[in-house]
């Protein structure tokens, strides 16, 4: 159990037992209406948009930050796209082309995630307090654009995103593999990872060395708007409406959680991506298995808190190696 | 070397107070500590020596209970303690007090002293802290130790040297019988270090048996009563100061004859004066920081700065650097006017700064030797241009090779290294960017005499292949030594100039001249 990514693993692992254990077609795939269909496919497209954001957020962590306004750009970005398809009841038509409405949703993702960085890296806010304000205050801008409705979208190109299959996987599924695939090659293949692990452990020693955090600090928090912004488009996509009020409400939350069951420290430096999609699909598989096996929903959010509590005491060295002293040395003993 | 104080000079004749025999430590397969003795007797100060990376610090942390001995006994007063723990050692009246000053800045003196066992009254065994007691305790207890100061103040008002004293106090609140000091010294001046000396001598006096760990020589035969050394983590010996000169120690430390550790000047001191200048200075300074001050370093020049701390030396290393702006005249490189908004600037007009703080502006502790070799060559190369990990493990080989830095593998976490080892990386960072002008601000403080003799050597190599050195020290004999030209700092203005092969006390004159 050297591996950093054990703890996590075994965790996910646990979860699918525990799903298989009281529910025996957990595991059970099939191939229907031309694509692969099955509580795990299940589990993976709706872990999409969570994914993606945790993504972002792995990064915005490993600088010393944190990115609380995730759900607010998730809403504003949906309600963009939902607002520059319109709301023509056809089903064929769009006021705008798709490519303008998915781009232009992106791009103002990119512009929220621009306003956090320069508030934390230029204005030097502290992280949490400069993406407050973007968590408030996104919630309000969402609803100007959807001028306080929840628009539903009735134009159906744009449900391949967040509802359709290629090749019998959810799309979804290939567009956080894109992103991921692009962020890990960023972060292997170039100098990246090395600057953001530097500026997480040591911003001044990174600053002597030449490393420019301001800038990377500044990326950071683009690349989680933009994650963000993809997520809004895939969620719009997916329940066929933009609600400025709800849509990815307490995202945030659940990112920095899965960040954290990951194995990435919220103090900054290492990260581990790949940590960071399996705390991903951990929250996701707990959320299924709490529908799935029928916790009401009045105490479903406890259930979740204790199994979410029980997982951070079991991947924390130190509560381990304490319950291992005491499992070896029953009595604090002299030496020999 | 002072000579000692004959009257302090004692045979130990009573029982020990604290008797190390055979201590073994490993860590994960390795042998840190291979029977080692230390033997401290009643009322005398004994200087643990060694080179970094020889068991000192490994040795005091199993000491004081921070670490877990593999094998060996421990004897407190004849009796046979093992502490567990830091605080297990404190209620043996084992104290330590480490090189860098870990107390709390936010905190009033008083509070420092006595944090965690704060003097308590009022209901239910104390539910209220005394605070008069507790100020007056704390009074009491800096007075023993010659310190004026108001304990309800914030340490952080203080300067390093008082809170270095400060956590001495701590360390004297516990009832101590052993008192441990990590390289006390290390961020004092002279003056500073003379009246830790004097409280030293005092405690001693009261009966206090003293562990004093430094890299300064001279310190040792300052206060010191007997020796311990230890090489490559074992027991190399025990002896009387008087008994040991200074060259035998050295020997003693490192294994093999004086020789190679020859501290006459190692490079002729004669400079070609035709070179071109390389930097220049005219009335650069700022507000608070540093008088306006010209300066100029020609390529393959070594210019040494001198003064004491606080002097303004490390602020015109920041201000050169990029690290602050200055608000006042203007900066050359090679005549043309630039300004440098950050390090990154700087490192681009060929500049580097190995910078005083190893820790804070040095190294990123949990990233690997290699990491943090590459790490400034490739800030300058920019994200996209990437030293593949086989780049980087070259690169950081040739270096560890070359500088002989001790470590396993260049992925070994640099924070794992001894201080030495951790600076020679920091040097090998900035050779490897292939600097113009490097500056260097105390880059052998709180390192062993090898590893000095080491660095000191590596930068008069590169001198002679014509980089320019910015050279900033306490120690003065290492600036005279070295530098072709002696630049003089004094209360943040510049002094005066003085040629190469100038006296120390020259250098001092200058320093002290409006004192008078």
């Amino acid at each position: 159990m050297r591996h950093r990514l054990a703890w996590p693993a075994v965790t996910l692992l646990l979860l699918l037992a525990i799903n298989t254990a009281f529910n025996a077609s957990f595991l059970h795939i099939e191939w229907r209406d031309g694509h692969l269909y099955g509580s795990l496919i299940d589990i993976l497209n709706r872990a999409a948009p969570l994914v993606l954001v945790s993504l972002g957020m792995t990064l915005v962590i490993a600088t010393r930050g944190i990115d609380i306004s995730v759900g607010a750009t998730v809403a504003i970005a949906a309600a963009v796209a939902a607002w520059l398809i319109g709301g023509s009841v056809s089903g064929t038509e769009s006021r705008f082309p798709l490519p303008v409405a998915i781009l232009s949703a992106i791009g103002v993702a990119l512009l929220c995630g621009l306003w956090n960085g320069v508030l934390v890296a230029k204005v030097g806010m502290q992280p949490i307090i400069a993406t407050l304000i973007l968590m408030v205050a996104g919630r309000g801008i969402a609803q100007l654009i959807t001028d306080g409705q929840i628009i539903t979208i009735y134009y159906t190109p744009y449900f391949f995103m967040g509802g359709g299959y290629l090749a019998g996987l959810p799309f979804s599924v290939f567009v956080v593999a894109a992103v991921f695939a692009v962020l890990y090659l960023a972060i292997t293949r170039t100098a990246l990872g090395l600057f953001i692990q530097a500026v997480g452990i040591n911003p001044t020693a990174a600053r002597v060395a030449g490393v420019q955090a301001g800038r990377l600090i500044v990326a950071a928090y683009v690349f989680c708007g933009v994650c963000a912004g993809i997520a809004g488009l895939l969620i719009s996509s997916n329940v066929k409406s933009a609600d400025g009020n709800n849509a990815g409400q307490l995202l945030e939350l659940d990112a920095i959680l899965a960040v954290t069951l990951g194995g990435t420290a919220l103090t900054g430096g290492r990260f581990s991506l790949v940590g960071s999609v399996i705390g991903a699909l951990i929250i996701q598989t707990l959320t299924y298995a709490i529908y799935s096996l029928g916790v009401p929903p009045e105490i479903n959010l406890v259930v979740k808190a204790v199994v979410v509590f029980i997982v951070m005491l079991l991947q924390s060295p130190e509560f381990r190696a304490q319950v291992g002293a005491l499992a070896r040395r029953p009595g604090a003993g002299a030496l020999q | 070397m002072t000579p000692m104080d004959a009257s302090t000079a004692h045979a130990p004749a009573a029982a020990p107070v604290l008797q190390l025999s055979g201590i073994h430590k490993q860590f994960a397969g390795i042998t840190v500590l291979r029977d080692v003795q230390l033997n401290l007797y009643p009322g005398e100060i004994h200087a643990l020596m060694g080179q970094n990376g020889a068991g000192k610090s490994t040795l005091i942390k199993v000491l004081t209970g921070v670490l877990e001995a593999s094998g060996g006994q421990m004897r407190l007063g004849g009796q046979a303690v093992w502490p567990d723990s830091p605080l297990a050692a404190q209620r043996l009246g084992i104290s330590t007090v480490y090189q860098e000053v870990n107390l709390c800045p936010n905190l009033s003196v008083a509070e420092n002293i006595f944090a965690g066992r704060y003097p308590r009254c009022g209901i239910a065994q104390g539910f209220r802290i005394d605070w008069a007691t507790l100020h007056q305790r704390a009074r009491d207890l800096v007075a023993r130790i010659g310190l004026q100061i108001d304990v309800t103040r914030l340490l952080s008002d203080y300067p390093v040297a008082v809170q270095q004293l400060v956590a001495i106090a701590r360390a004297l609140s516990i009832e101590s019988r052993v008192l441990i000091l990590d390289e006390p010294t290390s961020s004092l001046d002279d003056d500073e270090v003379q009246k830790l000396f004097e409280v030293l001598r005092r405690l001693r006096s009261e009966g206090l048996s003293i562990v004093f760990v430094t890299h300064f020589l001279n310190q040792v035969y300052a206060v010191s009563d007997r020796i311990t050394v230890l090489r490559n983590g074992s027991w190399v010996g025990e002896w009387s100061a008087q008994d040991l000169g200074p060259q035998a120690l050295i020997a003693a430390m490192l294994g093999r004859d004086l020789a190679a550790v020859s501290t006459e000047p190692a490079v002729s001191p004669v400079f070609d004066t035709s070179q071109t200048t390389l930097l220049q200075t005219e009335g650069l300074g700022q507000d608070t920081q540093l008088q306006p001050l010209d300066l100029q370093i020609r390529a393959g020049e070594v210019v040494g700065l001198a003064g004491l701390l606080g002097s303004g030396r490390t602020e015109l290393a920041r201000l050169l650097f990029g690290l602050e702006q200055p608000d006042r005249g203007a900066l050359r490189i090679d005549g043309q006017v630039v300004k440098f908004a950050n390090p990154m600037d700087a490192i681009r007009h060929g500049l580097a700064l190995c910078p005083e703080e190893r820790k804070t502006d040095g190294i990123v502790a949990e990233l690997s030797v290699r990491e943090n070799i590459a790490l400034a060559l490739q800030a300058r190369m920019g994200v996209g241009k990437f030293l593949s990990r086989a780049e980087q493990t070259a690169l950081a080989e040739r270096y560890v090779k070359l500088l002989g830095i001790k470590t396993e593998s260049v992925d070994k976490p640099i924070g794992l290294l001894s201080g030495g080892n951790q600076q020679k990386a920091i040097l090998a960072r900035w050779m490897a960017i292939e600097p113009r002008l490097l500056i260097l601000d105390e880059p052998t403080r709180g390192i062993d005499v090898a590893a000095k003799q080491e660095i000191m050597e590596q930068i008069l190599q590169l001198a002679q292949a014509g980089m320019a050195v910015l050279f900033i020290s306490s120690e003065m004999s290492e600036v005279v030594r070295v530098a072709h030209r002696i630049v003089v700092l004094r209360d943040r203005r510049k002094v005066g100039e003085l040629p190469a092969g100038s006296s120390e006390d020259a250098v001092y004159e200058l320093i002290a001249a409006e004192h008078a």
